[in-house]
């Protein structure tokens, strides 16, 4: 049997289980129905705040260290959705020369590029030779510690 | 309003499938082998313009794959399924009638009733598929599904199109007909085929002209219902309840031969619990197993075959209830000395769940209440980690000669924790 059943089953995507934490938590109360009682109608939802289109959404694993000062390490998980469009400033996977990478998409007037975020990693010029497209768009990362 | 109908079918899905995660694939050849990884059953357009028949056993063209870098995969049914129910959720967020028709089809029927806007529609579509579930689709369209069946083959075909073509309100569609084969028309399979050929009835066209009464007589209504909606009157309707399956076959060829009685037991007891499990999806319950066990037709030495049906006691799904059963028939099916090399169970008598009729002396027995918690709970378990996680008893043995070579299986990508798709935080080159 795998263990840590309960990380797991909040990722679970198509939303079959759910892990829900009550808002407020009643303790035992001896005589006097706690005033809080009628409140806990709202329980929280990891799927609804991390995914917002269930089937463009997918999970994929980062594996390198060029996007770690925003947060995004070695072996994290990240939350693409591919309905969303890749506007400059997101955060993407891209298909550059049929390899899926994540980097940030910055586009003006005059240019394209994929930027690290990683002083290591210089920024990458999409010319129109280069073999490139937008594969989805990064909505979240889950770093497990 | 007159009713028109679009069949939106996935291209070369398996192989579409593999490419979602594997870019570098796009624009090469690439095949998806059957079960055991014995035949080609998806191939993509690169691997069809090599010469790659479908349905070929991989050996027969193992030159073609080593010369021209074919891209070979076993099949990977956990990734299709999950990737066939996206394809048709966007579907469904688009239409309220959605006919699921097999793992890459789906029949609607289409809003618009002018032609440019239905085609400026399907159109729309089919960019949202490719864009949120990464899959390319074709879409035909027309006033019947057997002409819808039809429109989609030249969608697919034809790329000038751009993967929609509309057969409704089209002035050139006995121009179409006359150019589709008689056996691609849906419905005709290969032996209406030969008796229509026999007639000089090549071409949809000329089944289409077809003496309605020769018809009749010789492929019966079914048939008739064909040559009717080639003329554009619809006979078959959408169906998007999924009626109740007559019944269900989990039979599979084992890796490699097997001779004892245990081994073939584990295998029984595997294909009893999927088959149990297709029952419980559907809620649905049936009330008689058969189980058939064989060498083959080509085994050298000894060849056996042979099949026994059970009449359950009563209507089922419980998976232990199922085993019992099957290993009864098994018991008196073996004969030892032979190399099985396939196993079957069907199970049949297929009710909803609330119709089955209550045997009196079973009636609000403890057990069964137990037994229905005990299979909800394996059925969620199975299906959050993975079916296999909790399995009965002697199909856990380590040694399974029975399970499938799939030798080529790609990750389950969508599935799978330990399987996600990786994307390289590093430079690029």
């Amino acid at each position: 049997m795998k263990t840590d059943s309960s990380i797991n089953a909040i990722f679970e995507i198509e939303q079959k289980t759910k892990v829900v934490c009550p808002l407020f938590t009643c303790g035992v109360s001896a005589g006097f129905p706690s005033p809080a009682e009628d409140h806990i109608d709202q329980k929280l939802d990891l799927n609804e705040l991390l995914i917002q289109h269930p089937v463009a959404t997918f999970f994929v694993r980062v594996a390198g260290e060029s996007m770690k000062d925003v947060g995004i390490n070695h072996g994290d998980i990240l939350v693409v959705d591919r309905s969303l469009e890749a506007v400059s400033g997101k955060i993407v996977i891209a298909i550059v020369n049929g390899e899926l990478t994540v980097k940030r998409f910055i586009q003006d007037s005059a240019s394209c590029q994929l930027v690290a975020a990683n002083p290591d990693y210089p920024p990458v010029e999409i010319t129109e030779d280069t073999d490139f497209s937008v594969w989805g768009v990064v909505t979240s990362v889950i770093h497990q510690f | 309003m007159k009713k028109v109908f679009a069949l939106v079918d996935c291209n070369n899905f398996y192989a579409s499938c593999e490419r979602l995660f594997r870019p570098e694939l796009n624009g090469k050849p690439v095949i998806v082998l059957s079960n055991n990884d014995g035949c080609v059953v998806a191939r993509s357009n690169e691997a069809k313009a090599l010469g790659i028949p479908m349905g070929e056993p991989l050996f027969k063209v193992k030159d073609l794959v080593a010369r021209h870098k074919v891209h070979v995969f076993s099949s990977n049914y956990a990734l299709y399924g999950d990737l066939s129910h996206r394809v048709m959720d966007v579907l469904r967020q688009m239409e309220p009638d959605v006919e699921v028709y097999s793992i890459d089809e789906a029949f609607i029927s289409l809003p618009v009733t002018k032609e440019w806007d239905r085609v400026k529609y399907a159109a729309e579509l089919r960019e949202r598929i490719r864009r949120q579930v990464g899959i390319p689709v074709s879409i035909g369209i027309a006033t019947t599904k057997t002409l819808a069946k039809i429109a989609n083959r030249v969608a697919k075909k034809e790329a000038q199109f751009n993967g929609v073509f509309d057969l409704a309100g089209n002035s050139q569609i006995d121009q179409v007909l006359g150019k589709i084969e008689v056996n691609d028309v849906w419905g005709i399979g290969r032996r209406s085929t030969e008796k229509l050929n026999r007639r000089c009835i090549y071409t949809a066209l000329d089944l289409k002209r077809a003496d309605e009464t020769w018809i009749r007589k010789t492929l019966t209504v079914v048939g008739a219902r064909t040559v009717m909606e080639l003329n554009g009157i619809s006979c078959i309707s959408l169906e998007n309840a999924p009626p109740c399956p007559k019944s269900i076959i989990t039979s599979r060829s084992f890796g490699h031969p097997v001779t004892e009685l245990d081994n073939l037991k584990g295998a029984v007891i595997a294909y009893v619990s999927i088959a149990g499990e297709k029952l419980r999806k559907q809620s649905v319950v049936a009330d008689t197993l058969n189980l058939f066990i064989t060498t083959g037709p080509f085994d050298e030495q000894a060849s056996y075959s042979n099949n026994q049906t059970i009449t359950l006691h009563q209507p089922t799904s419980s998976t232990p209830e199922l085993i019992t059963a099957a290993l009864q028939c098994l018991k008196s099916l073996y004969r030892p000395g032979y190399r099985y090399r396939k196993a079957g169970v069907m199970l049949a008598g297929i009710v909803k769940q609330g119709y089955r009729q209550q045997d009196l002396f079973s009636f609000f027995l403890p057990a069964e209440k137990e037994d229905k918690q005990l299979m909800t709970a394996l059925d969620r378990i199975n299906g959050k980690w993975g079916r296999n996680t909790i399995q009965y008893g002697m199909t856990t043995a380590e040694n399974k000669p029975w399970s499938m070579q799939q030798t080529r299986k790609s990750p389950a990508y969508t599935t799978n924790w330990q399987e996600l798709p990786v994307a390289r935080a590093a430079g690029l080159s």
